[in-house]
């Protein structure tokens, strides 16, 4: 199988694990990942609430470059990046006019057509040959956390229920991990206030992470690299706030679907988390 | 030859205004077979239908034409007055001047042609009218009342008390319906049971009302009048002439587990059981899904115990055929579940329950005998959380309806729980209150004021369980939207009230219609309430949509009026404009073929097969039947049958190419 990828500024920079366990994860599923040629910045953090023709300007362009390329699909890693990627795309559909102001900017007519996936929805397809091919099953107690984004807002993304979304816990099941019922499952970890004000993200994110360590879990799975980097890189703070040691890892669900394969963790950037996360083999 | 008198109404200014009425009535003066044409300010006054009248008798007219207003209005005026002159009425007919021309052209000649055009298709169309004769018939004075709910009960009772015969169909084993299941209702607080058990017992003694619980509607035919129903009364596998209630059988069942109903799950309940103890009629039934005999094939204890011998578990289930003249539906409503809210905890904690089940939870003769005990340890909880609207007004995730109660029972719970949980702390969560009715808004007023409830504007996000409490999410929107966090020990969800399973299949079943949320429609929302678009069947209680108590109560009285009015005559005259198909004279009988076409389009299933009979009698053709009295007249037969051998009386095809071809 064939698919565009966008990496987007995240996964070349923090979150250089979910780029690296993404690819691994598509090779060893023989899924064909070729990169949007001359992508640029989708203007996640800051474009939707700063200029409403730039915001969708930007992934405009990202489609165009796709289309071009002849991908009718594009995985989108980054729950941010995906959001902005399927918000602009339905955006330029619904107006026509708007669009063509759009693609007078763009040089480039809005390519509708072009399918925007995130990670979820891709594996998603994948989950009987990922079953199939599981090696060593990934079986710990998983807090599978889709964060508030990745599959909302449900008008937008048509994809797994917004409020009580499964998809995630029935990979981690597929690679034969314990997906537990848990509260925090699409709260928000703050992601916004990342940089800016660390106190927020040390009681959200903290709140998450005790949510899933009260449930159980001895991992939390993780599909969005805001998540990822709030809720290890910001551990020292949410330890502090919390008045307590908690050491869970965060994983990317592509890791733990990597260590299933029986990929090398050093490929699956298992060495690149702050909170330990190298794979305790049996 | 025909002789016909034209009378054009100016309707004041109506018609007078715009059209030239005395010039209409001169040219129309000479259409061939016209022997009277006038022109009069108000036809409908009493001088002008004596006008009619008198030009009838001197004139000898065979047929009148009025040139006036719209028919819906004047048209059962207009053909009275004939009547009275001893003409038939259905050779009059109307030319609408009104409607058709006047108010909707300018004031000028074209005007005043067109509507001398309008009359002479008229006096066309009445030259080819015959004699019809209004249909007569026969009325079976009983009531078929589906659904012993408190609707059902209430318009049985009134439809007994009127003296007539009410057959009251109910599908669970107990009349009673939600009203029995809950506590006290607002806004008086009295004792749910209290005032609903006499009214149950009341309806089971009735001379006039034959109780069918465990029962249910098969089949309907006929129409308004003339129904015939097939009961189907399943089998409760014991003899009741035979049992007297004794529930010795009861107590001794081995099967102790069965998630209780009436209890709404908070309890549980034997495999031959009642579903509670005020019961009516008390007699138990065996639920053979769990029953050991019927699963294994051994047990039978509950026949071992029985001291009359009243067990029979080779009942088979019954069917009973019923001629009934009126039916009221009274089905009720279901509430939501709270597997509907996965944000609140997916309806698998214990401790988030939804209204029926708080109901149960408060009620005397509930799990608890009326103790506030949370369902997952039996502690007593300190705080508890009410969510109004939780599905109700929800476009993306419930139904945009208001469920009309919950404000007011959420009220009512949350001053249960405060007068049984002196110290405990309610917090209600709502939109808006809407507590419209006598007395309401001074019942949440009470609750605010006299119950120190904590009512928070704001919707919840997410209710999930830390530990040994329930974490409740919200924002206070009076306060400008600000996080509202409150560790409850219990939740109730207000869920939105929705049609009762099933209700789509029984509205089809019955012929009437229903909305989008499969509650029955009524005819006209202002003015037949009660009434649906099936003659003859009328709606009762939350069936048709969200209701409180003193609504159905009222509304089932009304559909019982309904139904009395219609017993107090003995013979219903309906309109004549019905189809008929045509009969020739042998060997062609008739130019219907037999195709039934018409069968299948007709939507009132007024299509019979009749066989036409030689002397010896071989059948010699089967051809179409009109039956009358289901017949609306709405001419889809007509235009769907191939030999044209359907008419629509008063419309036939030659009245109708009689008035195009004056034009
Ligand atoms: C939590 C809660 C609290 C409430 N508290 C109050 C209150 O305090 N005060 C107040 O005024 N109102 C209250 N109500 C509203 C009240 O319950 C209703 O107004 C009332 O029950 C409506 O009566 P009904 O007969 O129309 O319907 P139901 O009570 O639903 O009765 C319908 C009956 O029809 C039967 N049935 C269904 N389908 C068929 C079928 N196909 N054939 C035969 N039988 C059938 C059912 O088994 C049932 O017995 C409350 C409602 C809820 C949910
Ligand atoms: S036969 Fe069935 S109903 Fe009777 S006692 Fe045994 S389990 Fe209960
Ligand atoms: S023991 Fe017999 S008589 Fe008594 S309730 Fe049961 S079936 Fe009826």
């Amino acid at each position: 199988m064939r698919m565009g990828y966008y990496p987007g500024c995240s996964l070349l920079g923090s979150s250089r694990e979910f780029d690296e366990s993404v690819r691994a994860v598509a090779a060893a599923l023989d899924l064909d990942l070729v990169q949007v040629p001359d992508w640029n910045c989708c203007g996640a953090s800051s474009a939707h609430v700063l200029d409403a023709k730039l915001a969708a300007a930007l992934p405009a362009r990202i489609l165009a470059q796709a289309a071009e390329a002849g991908l009718d699909e594009v995985l989108a890693p980054c729950a941010a990046c995906y959001n902005r990627l399927v918000s602009a795309q339905q955006a330029l559909a619904k107006n026509p006019a708007f669009a063509e102001e759009i693609a007078g900017i763009t040089g480039a007519p809005a390519a509708t057509r072009v399918r925007v996936l995130n990670v979820l929805e891709v594996l998603d397809r994948l989950r009987d040959t990922i079953q199939a091919r599981v090696k060593t099953p990934f079986g710990r107690k998983v807090a599978c956390y889709y964060g508030c984004l990745l599959v909302r807002p449900p008008r937008v993304v048509a994809f797994d229920r917004p409020e009580d979304p499964r998809s995630m816990d029935l990979l981690a099941e597929a690679a034969g991990a314990v997906p537990l019922p848990w509260s925090h499952k699409t709260e928000c970890c703050g992601a916004s206030f990342s940089v800016t004000r660390t106190d927020i993200v040390a009681k959200l994110s903290g709140r998450v992470l005790d949510a899933a360590v009260k449930a159980g879990a001895e991992a939390v799975l993780v599909a969005c690299p805001m998540c990822q980097s709030n809720l290890d890189m910001r551990r020292p703070e949410i330890n502090a706030h919390l008045g307590r040691e908690l050491d869970i890892p965060v994983l990317y669900i592509t890791q733990a679907l990597g260590l299933a394969l029986d990929l090398d963790p050093e490929k699956l950037g298992l060495h690149r988390h702050m909170v330990p996360a190298m794979p305790a083999r049996a | 030859m025909s002789r016909i008198g034209v009378f054009t109404c100016h309707c004041g200014e109506n018609i007078g205004a715009t059209v030239d009425c005395a010039k209409v009535a001169e040219c129309t003066r000479s259409v061939p077979g016209v022997v009277h044409s006038v022109d009069y300010k108000y036809m409908c006054s009493d001088p002008g239908q004596t006008m009619i009248k008198e030009a009838i008798k001197e004139h000898g007219l065979t047929g009148v034409v009025v040139a006036a207003c719209s028919p819906r209005m004047h048209e059962p005026t207009f053909r009275a007055a004939v009547a009275q002159a001893g003409l038939n009425p259905y050779l009059c007919e109307m030319a609408n001047l009104r409607e058709h021309c006047s108010w909707v052209h300018e004031k000028g000649e074209v005007t005043t042609e067109k509507a001398a055009d309008l009359v002479r298709v008229m006096v066309e169309k009445v030259k080819h009218n015959q004699p019809l004769h209004p249909i007569k018939v026969p009325v079976t004075k009983r009531a078929l009342v589906l659904g012993g709910g408190i609707a059902g009960i209430q318009a049985a009772l009134d439809i007994a008390d009127a003296g007539h015969q009410v057959v009251l169909v109910e599908k669970s084993p107990s009349i009673g319906g939600h009203m029995s299941q809950l506590s006290e209702t607002f806004p008086t607080l009295d004792c749910s049971q209290c005032i609903l058990t006499p009214r149950m017992v009341e309806a089971a003694r009735h001379p006039n009302i034959t109780l069918m619980t465990y029962s249910e509607l098969e089949k309907l035919e006929g129409f308004i009048g003339n129904f015939k129903a097939t009961i189907r009364r399943k089998a409760r596998k014991i003899d009741e002439k035979l049992c007297t209630g004794c529930g010795l059988c009861i107590q001794k069942c081995p099967q102790k587990k069965i998630k209780d109903e009436f209890n709404e799950g908070l309890g549980n309940r034997t495999a031959i059981y009642v579903p509670f103890p005020q019961a009516v009629p008390n007699k138990p039934v065996i639920d053979t899904a769990n029953c050991t005999f019927f699963k294994a094939g051994k047990c039978k204890v509950c026949e071992k115990m029985c001291p009359t011998g009243a067990i029979r578990y080779e009942q088979e289930d019954e069917l009973v055929t019923l001629e009934v003249g009126a039916l009221v539906l009274a089905t009720g409503f279901k509430v939501m579940r709270t597997d509907k809210f996965p944000e609140y905890g997916y309806g698998q904690d214990p401790d988030i329950l939804d209204g029926l089940q708080f109901e149960r939870l408060a009620s005397a003769s509930g799990p608890t005998l009326g103790a506030m005990k949370r369902p997952s340890d039996g502690k007593e909880p300190e705080t508890v959380v009410f969510l109004a609207c939780s599905g109700s007004r929800d476009r993306s995730k419930g139904v945009p309806y208001c469920s009309k109660i919950c404000c007011m029972y959420t009220a009512k719970h949350a001053m249960l729980y405060r007068h049984k949980v002196h110290h405990g702390k309610a917090v209600v969560f709502y939109m808006d209150i809407r507590s419209g009715g006598k007395d309401y808004d001074e019942f949440v007023r009470r609750a605010i004021e006299e119950d120190d409830v904590q009512y928070v504007r704001g919707r919840v996000s997410r209710i999930y369980r830390d530990g040994d409490k329930l974490v409740v999410k919200g924002a206070d929107t009076l306060q400008g939207g600000a996080p509202v966090e409150v560790r409850a020990d219990m939740v109730v969800l207000a869920t939105a009230v929705q049609s009762q399973d099933g209700s789509e299949e029984l509205a089809q079943k019955l012929h009437v219609s229903y909305d989008p949320y499969h509650f029955f429609a009524e005819s006209h929302p202002k003015l037949k309430p009660v009434e649906t678009n099936t003659a003859g069947i009328y709606l009762a209680g939350a069936c048709q949509a969200p209701r409180d108590i003193p609504e159905t109560v009222a509304q089932a009285s009304g559909a019982a009026a309904k139904v009395a009015a219609l017993f107090a005559r003995d013979e219903l005259t309906r309109e004549p404009v019905v189809a008929v198909v045509n009969r020739l004279p042998a060997p062609q009988f008739s130019y219907c073929v037999g195709c039934f076409l018409c069968q299948s389009a007709c939507p009132y299933q007024a299509i019979e097969q009749e066989e036409i009979k030689g002397r010896d009698g071989s059948v010699l053709k089967v051809v179409a039947k009109v039956n009358a009295g289901l017949c609306q007249g709405c001419g889809t037969c007509v235009a769907t049958c191939r030999t044209k051998a359907i008419d629509i009386q008063g419309f036939s095809n030659e009245q109708i190419f009689a008035e195009l071809m004056t034009l």
